[in-house]
């Protein structure tokens, strides 16, 4: 047993734990595993979305697991999970990167059977409907990327297979956010992002993935371009779309365009910008500082995304049983209360209900209106007494998804005509 | 012999991390600009698609120009700046002390990092910022001025702020060699200051304006970060070319861009030598 043991320690878990792990090995097997699973450390990187150092914390109390965590933008979190294989064990991705990221091969497949609250998953992640009735968005809808056809397959299938390539973590509903203080009327439709009215007032977000998308939203909702798939469009639609956002920046339409989470914060709360893409935890940001900012939802709908974790291929033996402890704790709930409580999902959402209060499962999951002070598990205040939700609850909210966030056949030509667009 | 063996170890060190540092990866960049690139990963070949795209594509070209802009706008204020205030250091300021106290203050800014000094700019020329407020409190504008802030106006006044020590310092050298003698010589002879100025002082300072003007080409025309900040992402030169290249994987495309701005940025550097010997002069 012991040999077995010692054989199924990576060299770098060896080095970490050092004298404890040879001590451990040369004792009787019971005791080796107790030692064992105290002494793990598994890496973990991701955006700083759900990169939280409470994660870490609590998962070394209630697991004894060390989790070392690395937050990083968006384009980054690509770049490393597909060419940096050795510097990570768990990969905290997006779906759409996924596409991108699996074929490099540098994911396992996870048995679905050793997921405990499998079945309690959103069915949004397992077979794309939220509900039975619920028709399926456009975009790379997370069950599309979801699954592959065996413990080391590389196509993804479109059912069920037991086979997960991420485990989905955390999830929302994207929209517009305003100032609704310095716009004084109602907002209720994209087209509003290139209302002349708000000319050298509104931004969008300068990554290419992302943007297409909402350049799409607003091009369908003028009724100007009607797409196959907002998440897959042909290069003619490409044009289109970029003709008309390059009209309108050429016309002096957008103060600024943003990259990461900070300057979209800054360019709202400074009142440069009162219209643009936004993040939920970004309109956060923006009300704690007293500035009044509205998560507008609209009639045409969200553009959602999501995330999950993904296993490093390099993971075997002790620490693969430890990565499997860990997500198994993850979707038990005390993350999702806590993910929830900021304005995500968690991906099984019934489980965090226990490690929320009442008024905050009412306000944040059923769009109630809250009873008191709703706090971020930071204790911030987010809302008062009778506010609700901006956009309803869960249902209403992930029910109105009109596109997922994707990369498309055409990636390649979109980035270009992004470059060109960008230099206009 | 063994004097030149000594010369070539005194050398060597110095040899060895150019090599490791500077021409290598030079070589690795080039190697990888003739690689091809899917979406996820990189494979060797030896293709010239990069390039072919890279000059086929009108973005290059509007890139590249725009580049050139930035540099050459940047070039002219930062010298006549960098120009003024070394006058200034090196003959209205006739006390050693007092000399050497200036040149410091003059360096001051350099404390902080790069990224913060051009980053309270933001604040400083938003619609709300200081600037604008303070222009209309004494009634000179009654609406915020838009182009303060996110436009070439910004970018440009970044890269003068950011840049115009690396032309005073050199130029202060170079007039600090400048024999006194000389301009009494010039005023004896009963040229006028202008006159001094133009025939005497501006032709010695050649060297320092050289060396000045390469620090800020290649400065400015490398540079992505300054770019992206001060205009709002709105306006794009070689650097962010590059760098959206490599956040999207494309590291092949991204080393072609990268190749062709190198030698872009060594043709100028060239063409500046070629009017003046800086070995000679110095």
């Amino acid at each position: 047993m012991t040999t077995i043991s010692k054989v199924r320690y990576s060299r770098r878990s060896l080095l970490k734990t050092g004298g404890a792990a040879l001590a451990a090995s040369t004792l009787a097997a019971p005791m080796v595993w107790g030692q064992e699973s105290k002494n793990i450390v598994l890496r973990q990187f991701g955006t700083g979305v759900s990169n939280l150092n409470e994660v870490a914390t609590k998962v070394k109390e209630d697991l004894g697991i060390t989790l070392e965590m690395t937050a990083l933008d968006t384009d980054s979190v690509t770049q490393r999970a597909a060419t940096q294989p050795d510097s990570f064990d768990i990969a905290d991705i997006e779906y759409f990167v996924c596409k991108k990221v699996w074929p490099a091969g540098n994911l396992q497949a996870m048995d679905a059977s050793k997921i405990t609250n499998y079945d309690k998953i959103a069915g949004l992640f397992r077979t794309g409907k939220l509900t039975p009735e619920s028709t399926i968005a456009q975009g790379t809808a997370p069950h599309t990327v979801g699954f592959v056809d065996g413990p080391s397959g590389t196509s993804f299938v479109d059912n069920e297979s037991g086979w997960m390539t991420l485990i989905p973590t955390i999830y929302n509903a994207d929209t517009l956010g305003i100032r609704p203080d310095l716009i004084n009327r109602p907002i209720t439709s994209w087209t509003e992002l290139l209302n002349p009215e708000f000319k050298g007032k509104a931004s969008i977000l300068d990554i290419s993935s992302i943007g297409i998308m909402d350049m799409a939203m607003v091009c369908e909702a003028m009724g100007e371009i009607t797409y196959g798939d907002k998440g897959n469009m042909t290069k003619e639609e490409i044009d289109k779309t970029f003709a008309i956002f390059t009209e309108a920046k050429k016309n002096g339409q957008f103060r600024a365009f943003w990259k990461t989470f900070d300057e979209s914060v800054n360019l709202m709360a400074s009142g440069e910008v009162v219209i643009q893409s936004m993040w939920s935890p970004a309109i956060t940001a923006v009300k704690s500082r007293g500035v009044p900012c509205v998560y507008q939802p609209l009639k045409e709908g969200y553009r959602s995304w999501g995330g999950g974790m993904g296993i490093s291929a390099n993971l075997s033996g002790m620490e693969l049983d430890a990565a499997y402890e860990y997500i198994n704790w993850y979707l038990s709930g005390w993350v999702g209360g806590f993910l929830m409580r900021q304005g995500y999902y968690s991906a099984v959402p019934e489980t965090s209900k226990d490690f929320m209060s009442a008024d905050e499962w009412g306000y944040w999951f059923e769009g109630k209106a809250a009873a008191g002070d709703i706090t971020s598990p930071f204790g911030d205040k987010l809302a008062g007494s009778g506010d609700t939700r901006d956009g309803g609850s869960f249902y209403d909210r992930m029910g109105a998804v009109a596109c997922w966030n994707s990369v498309m056949e055409e990636n390649q030509y979109m980035v270009r005509k992004w470059n060109e667009f960008i230099a206009a | 012999m063994t004097k030149q063996i000594t010369a070539w170890l005194q050398a060597a060190p110095i040899a060895i991390v150019l090599l490791g540092f500077l021409v290598a990866p030079i070589i690795m960049i080039a190697i990888v600009s003739f690689w091809g690139a899917t979406e996820y990963s990189i494979y060797p070949a030896f293709e010239l698609d990069n390039y072919v795209f890279l000059f086929q594509s009108s973005v290059t070209y509007t890139v590249f120009l725009n580049t050139f802009k930035y540099a050459a706008i940047t070039w002219a204020f930062t010298l006549t700046i960098g120009f003024t205030v070394a006058y200034f250091l090196a003959f209205e300021v006739r006390n050693v002390k007092w000399q050497t106290a200036l040149f410091l203050i003059c360096t001051i800014p350099f404390w902080t990092s790069n990224i913060i000094r051009m980053i309270s700019w933001i604040p400083f020329l938003g619609r709300n910022g200081l600037a604008n407020s303070t222009l209309i409190s004494w009634g000179v504008i009654d609406e915020p001025l838009e182009w303060l802030l996110f436009s070439d106006f910004a970018v440009i006044l970044a890269f003068v702020h950011l840049y115009t020590l690396f032309m005073v310092v050199p130029i202060f050298n170079s007039m600090m060699r400048i024999d006194r003698s000389l301009l009494e010589a010039a005023q004896d002879s009963g040229a006028s200051a202008a006159q001094t100025l133009w025939n005497v002082i501006i032709p010695l300072c050649k060297p320092g304006i050289m060396i000045g003007t390469i620090f800020v080409v290649t400065l400015v025309m490398g540079d992505f970060i300054t770019v992206r900040f001060m205009s709002g992402s709105q306006s794009a030169n070689v650097g962010r070319l590059i760098s959206n290249d490599i956040s999207l994987l494309q590291y092949p495309s991204a080393s072609a861009t990268a190749i062709v701005l190198l030698c872009t940025v060594l043709i100028v550097i060239v063409m500046l030598l070629r009017l003046v010997d800086i070995r000679k002069e110095l």
